[in-house]
């Protein structure tokens, strides 16, 4: 595959990058990266994921377009309520940028599908962009199943957090976090509010990791957590073992199947 | 003696478990939280017995939900 004279121009802050050139930016647009939740954290990733020519990108979501999402969720238009997230996603990539293919997968992601969604195109990268607990470990759980890297991140308020999973190579979420809350025991944005930005931030931050990884360039958020407190403007970055007793990646692994935790998923219905 | 916690240095009179340091520390939903002692994970159930002492770096690492919807 050679670029076009318009792909040249298009991405020529990217070629002129000596870490890119134009071998990155033809991995970029060989590279598939799926972004599990068109939300607060989906929309910013897809959108810059879709601008730098990631070549195709799959879009999960069961939701429709609510006006209330709009202020955090730019992928989103005034005209998109109550359409479909995944379609909406998909239109504004494909006015964007005409090189990436998009795949949607409109339904929620349970034990059953999870691991066939993945495999679908083979994903190099998976985002979760998703807001429950639930679908946060199922993501950690098949994704370690399936050795495939990940970037985890959720938002509150005017707080964040994201880290990346490696196989292999560090801790994954659930080596951190044993286990999900309960219902509730944790506010979540609907009941606690979030700055719309913190997706944007955040978010852009996972499609940050997931084109490093795609080009193999610099180092990943494997084996940290990274935080970042917007009110007091301060990044901090943790630095988090691998658990030897972690139940789906450590020594002894007691979850060998995908677990669908009984929670309803928050902000689901209203 | 001097600790550090989340990155501030603050000082305590005596040693503590996790568990009291937690609440001195007004950390939010402690039921939950995940606690780290220099860059080592503490098992939930040593909270009560596990001390803290002079010098040691802890973290709190809390649930974040929110993202999509």
């Amino acid at each position: 595959m050679n670029l076009t004279n318009e792909q040249m121009q298009r991405y020529s802050r990217h070629i002129i990058l000596k870490e890119v050139g134009g071998k990155g930016q033809k991995k970029l647009l060989s590279s598939k990266v799926l972004i599990i939740g068109t939300g607060g954290l989906g929309a910013p990733a897809a959108m810059f994921l879709a601008a730098a020519g990631i070549g195709n990108i799959g879009l999960v979501d069961f939701d429709t377009v609510e006006l209330s999402n709009l202020q955090r969720q730019i992928i989103h238009f005034t005209d998109d309520v109550d359409k479909p997230k995944v379609q909406s996603g998909r239109e504004t990539i494909n006015k964007m940028n005409p090189d990436v293919n998009v795949t949607t997968y409109e339904e929620i992601i349970t034990a059953a599908n999870i691991k066939d969604i993945i495999k679908d195109k083979d994903y190099d990268f998976i985002i979760d962009g998703t807001d429950n607990f639930p679908a946060k470990f199922l993501i950690n759980d098949a994704c370690v199943m399936l050795q495939k890297p990940f970037s985890h991140a959720g938002i509150i308020r005017f707080k964040g957090q994201t880290m990346t999973y490696l196989p292999g190579k560090g801790p994954c979420y659930r080596c951190v976090f044993q286990t999900p809350p309960p219902a509730d025991a944790v506010p979540t944005c609907k009941q606690a509010g979030v700055l719309g930005v913190m997706g944007g931030i955040i978010g852009t931050i996972q499609a940050t990791e997931a084109i490093k990884y795609v080009l193999g360039i610099g180092s990943l958020l494997n084996s940290y957590l990274l935080t970042y407190d917007a009110l007091n403007m301060e990044f901090r970055k943790i630095k988090i073992p691998h658990n030897h007793k972690c139940g789906v990646c450590g020594d002894h692994p007691t979850i060998t199947e995908l677990i669908d935790y009984d929670q309803p998923q928050c902000e689901f219905k209203r | 003696m001097k600790i550090t916690v989340n990155g501030e240095k603050i000082t305590l009179e005596k040693a503590v478990t996790v568990e009291e340091l937690l609440v001195v520390t007004h950390a939010e939903t402690p039921e939950y939280v995940t606690v780290q002692i220099n860059d080592e994970f503490v098992d939930r159930s040593d909270f009560t017995d596990k001390l803290v002492n002079d010098g040691d770096t802890v973290e709190y690492l809390y649930f974040m939900g929110g993202g999509s919807l």
